[in-house]
């Protein structure tokens, strides 16, 4: 099998961490012929259903696709993107059962039941989330690229400093943990922005983060 | 039209539009993830299939054997397309390296299959199964054997004045030698594109490109079909530096496929692939050597390069062109030695010969200021000049580097600097400062647009790109500053090869080149309306135009019907006796850590002339990610090569490192307020390379003053330091 194809165990276990009886309710993939087994045949097909951004789908596809073809093929979501297909880039960051996900490295028959966000369900072109909104108002892009991932993640991480997860930069873990610059640099650097616009990513979320404070 | 001379007073200068700071015009599409980039656009052709390449496991040889019989009978498999299915294609005009077709192999993952199948799942699993027989060859691979074989051979490519005399004679003399690694752009959205050429006659092809002419002229010379047939479109570009200039093996790969399944292919070149199987910028090596007196002028200047090439060529990466400008001084040699290796074809990347010429002149100018005892910062003022120093008759159209240094200067507080090397320290770590200049050409490029005026709104149609430089914008403030209307009245279309031909995004030269396209258009179409009022003085202002003390709402003028214009500029020979350019000053605040030498930047400023900035918003953004590519230029980003084998190993985005977020320090970006009239009637020059160039090297000035440690070989990883640090910390 192609190394893409397997299942990441960071994603597994993180997937395991909040939603343990998901992978409970999860359909069996069914019995694996010999030629499948050996990776020859082309995979058989299971029927998935996934609510995405409220809506449920229910999805016949191949076991080998990820998450983020998923959404990208299947529903044809043009928000999640494919930067590296490996989890290093972080273009491809969802929301899954309320926590954020490199979708890539993680198969769509994983996610039976769960609930997942994309930048289509944060907000629409005509109806901005805030973040959306002060990322256009300081720049926070330019190719536009990794912009969804990294919105995705932005929200994602003041969620997190909210709800006391600590960070490696986080110096006291017993104290609250307060938004700080070196907070919201750490925890976004899995999302990478070739064109550079880190500086205006960082005043995007401080100005949201100061907004709901 | 063309710009025959140098602009006089003009509307640009009482703009109400232009140079106004203005929020992008395509944000609310990017921020929702509704842009449509080239993998993505499901709804403009059915019945879209998937390709998948394979790509070749050997530096150089031949294909043998290809056993494609599993792939063929795989599930799901529409086609497969062996490199030994066809004969070789065409090299275009804008490659090197052949993108497809016969059984030599001449790089590392060059490609030599693509499989079409329903799914992607499906076309990877089959490409998987394609039994390839290699018969390898040797291959030269190895750029630092190349350099010491040549270094001091051939002719100088520019030479005045007696270099070996002044030398001979110089109070002061300086001769180091400094390497820049192989670099990748690593943009973040990868080649891709839909192809449709399923009747085997016309070819459809959406794609991301930085150009569309030049890709459509490509795909014609490359299938040896005829220009007509070929459509490019390009509206959204996930990022380029220089990768997507020019046609590369995904638009190939997916026609081929098209053609064979007689359907729709869409590709995207895996991750991995996109290192050895498309272009990045050549490692350099550089000798460079500096006379001085004790006043601090520069008496000789001699600067030696080595890069590496595809035969062919195609390389861009000549570090010493710059050296020919950038500072007085009277003698001066120039050389620079393009090796033929067999490594993937290195090509343009962002400011291709300033980038790594300056992260070496930069230093080399450091460490003779150091040498001179003076400051760094006076001694390239000391050594400005107003004309080519080579070509003393040549003037800068505009140049104001002095004014970039003094206000740097001034701002970061360079004159509370650490000064002795070594000398300050924050706890665990040694602080430091360093500077460097940059100097980067500011080119033109023929460029047309068509504007179309209805009921009041108007629309620009060019095949102009935006990669994310800001194209749309400045392009929609543009059409807005010409037809006196607000900017919500504009819309802007780009990439599509239907449009106009336009410069296209490269070399800097977009912005200027672009927005005087869409000027030539805009003076058409104003000249059109006048025509009709019977009148050749006219104004627009306020969604009007203003004949005599009539004003006329434009949406009544074109009410009924569509006004309609097309121009494209033309750049005048009189660019040719002049030089115009674009300069900065950067200074860098540096922590290393005095246990392991880690190198943390702690601020960055910026100070760009550059005439007149179209959106100082965008201008910003452009330079601020050009610091952040530099910052991993000079500290983590570096190709290494498997000489032995022949390709760079570090082939994904976790082995290649490029910076993220917890790199990057507090960013500060002043322009000043400059005009240069001899580059286009907007008299402004672009920036989005100029913000890469010198950044490197005052990091590693800094670094150098933080410790005393001078690193002379990017990437400045703490491996070089490590057992120089003092002893105690």
């Amino acid at each position: 099998m192609p190394p893409a194809t397997a299942p990441d165990m960071r994603s597994q276990m993180r997937q395991n961490d909040h939603s343990s009886d998901a992978s409970a309710r999860r359909k069996s993939p069914g019995q694996q012929s010999p030629a499948q087994a050996e990776g020859i045949a082309s995979g058989e097909m299971t029927t998935v259903s996934l609510k995405v951004n409220g809506t449920e789908h229910t999805v016949t596809l191949d076991n080998r696709t990820t998450l983020l073809d998923a959404l990208r093929e299947k529903l044809q979501l043009t928000g999640p993107k494919k930067g590296c297909d490996h989890g290093q880039c972080g273009a491809c960051t969802v929301s899954v059962n309320g926590k954020r996900i490199n979708s890539c490295l993680s198969l769509a028959v994983m996610h039976e039941d769960d609930e997942v966000t994309t930048i289509e369900g944060i907000g629409t072109a005509d109806d901005l989330d805030p973040m959306q909104q002060a990322f256009i108002d300081h720049d926070g892009f330019q190719c536009g690229y990794c912009t969804p991932g990294q919105i995705c993640s932005a929200k994602a991480v003041l969620e997190e400093i909210r709800a006391g997860s600590p960070s490696h930069v986080t110096e006291d873990l017993t104290a609250r943990i307060e938004v700080t610059e070196a907070e919201i640099r750490e925890r976004m650097s899995g999302n990478i922005c070739r064109c550079g616009a880190y500086a205006n990513i960082l005043a995007a979320i401080t100005e949201v983060a100061e907004e709901r404070a | 039209m063309k710009f025959e001379e140098p602009t006089s007073d003009n509307l640009f200068d009482r703009a109400m539009v232009i140079g106004k700071a203005t929020p992008r015009i395509d944000g609310p599409l990017k921020v929702s993830g509704q842009a449509p980039y080239a993998y993505e656009r499901h709804d403009v052709v059915e019945d879209q299939l998937v390709g998948y390449p394979l790509g070749a496991t050997i530096g150089r040889g031949r294909i043998t054997a290809m056993d494609t019989e599993a792939a063929r009978n795989a599930p799901g498999v529409a086609a497969v397309v062996t490199t030994l299915d066809i004969d070789p294609l065409e090299i275009s005009s804008f490659n090197n390296a052949r993108l497809f077709g016969g059984n030599e192999v001449r790089h590392y993952h060059q490609a030599i299959a693509v499989v079409v199948a329903e799914t992607l799942e499906q076309a990877r699993h089959a490409a998987e199964m394609i039994d390839v027989t290699y018969e390898e060859e040797e291959g030269n691979f190895d750029l630092e054997k190349a350099w010491q074989n040549g270094l001091g051979t051939d002719e100088a490519d520019a030479e005045t004045g007696n270099v070996d005399e002044a030398f001979a004679s110089a109070e002061v003399t300086l001769d180091e030698t400094y390497r820049t690694p192989d670099q990748s752009h690593a943009m973040m959205e990868p080649h891709s594109s839909i192809a449709d050429w399923s009747d085997g006659e016309n070819m459809t092809v959406w794609t991301s490109s930085q150009m569309i002419a030049w890709a459509r002229k490509s795909l014609a010379e490359t299938f040896d079909i005829d220009e007509d047939r070929i459509r490019v479109e390009s509206p959204f570009v996930g990022g380029g530096f220089g990768a997507k200039l020019f046609l590369r093996s995904d638009a190939v790969l997916a026609a081929l496929g098209s053609r064979a399944a007689q359907r729709p292919v869409k590709l995207t070149l895996p991750r991995p692939f996109i290192f050895n199987n498309a272009t990045h910028r050549s490692a350099t090596i550089q000798r460079i050597r500096l006379a001085a007196g004790q006043d601090g002028r520069l008496t000789a200047i001699e600067h030696e390069a080595a890069a590496h090439e595809f035969e062919g060529g195609g390389n861009e990466e000549n570090p010493t062109n710059l050296t020919k400008l950038f500072y007085a001084g009277a003698n001066r040699r120039v050389k620079h030695h393009d090796v033929v290796l067999d490594l993937p074809e290195s090509s343009s990347m962002r400011a291709p010969g300033e980038a790594s010429g300056l992260m070496a002149f930069e230093i080399a100018m450091d460490e003779m200021a150091e040498k001179l005892g003076m400051d760094p910062v006076e001694f390239r003022i000391l050594n400005d000049t107003q004309v080519d120093p080579m070509n003393p008759d040549v003037p800068f159209s505009d140049r104001n580097f002095v004014d970039c240094l003094k206000v740097g200067a001034e701002r970061f507080g360079w004159s509370d600097r650490n000064r002795k090397p070594g000398d300050t320290r924050d706890g665990l770590w040694m602080v430091g400062h360093g500077m460097a200049g940059a100097y980067r050409g500011a080119p033109t490029l023929t460029s047309g647009a068509r504007v179309r005026l209805e009921r009041g709104h108007l629309t620009v149609e060019t095949d102009m790109t935006d990669i994310g430089t800001g194209s749309y914008t400045i392009l929609a403030q543009t059409g807005a500053e010409m037809l006196g209307l607000p900017l919500e009245q504009v819309t802007v279309k780009l990439g599509d090869s239907r449009f106009p031909a336009s410069s296209g995004s490269g070399g800097q030269f977009g912005a200027a080149s672009s927005t005087a396209g869409v000027y030539a258009a805009c003076v058409a179409l104003r000249e059109e309306i006048a025509r009709r009022l019977e009148t050749d003085d006219v104004r627009f202002e306020d969604g009007n135009v203003i004949a005599g003390n009539k004003a006329i709402p434009l949406e009544e003028i074109s009410a009924d019907a569509e006004i309609t214009a097309e121009d494209t500029m033309e750049f005048g020979d009189f660019q040719d006796d002049l030089e115009i350019g674009t300069f900065a000053a950067h200074f860098v605040e540096v922590g290393v850590h005095a246990a392991t030498a880690e190198v943390r930047v702690r601020r960055m400023l910026a100070v760009c002339d550059a005439g007149r900035i179209l959106n100082p918003v965008t201008a910003r953004s452009q330079v601020i990610g050009g610091m952040t590519m530099a910052l991993g230029a000079a500290l983590s980003e570096q190709l290494a090569v498997d000489k032995p084998r022949g390709y760079f190993v570090n082939h994904d985005l976790a082995g290649y490192e490029v910076a993220v977020h917890a790199d990057v320090p507090d960013q500060e970006v002043i322009f000043l307020d400059t005009l240069d009239p001899a580059i286009s009637p907007l008299k402004a020059k672009g920036v989005g390379e100029l913000g890469i160039c010198g950044v490197a090297a005052a990091i590693a000035n800094a670094t150098y003053n933080a410790t005393g440690i001078r690193v002379r070989d990017y990437p400045i990883t703490l491996d070089k330091m490590l057992d120089r640090l003092p002893e105690t910390f």
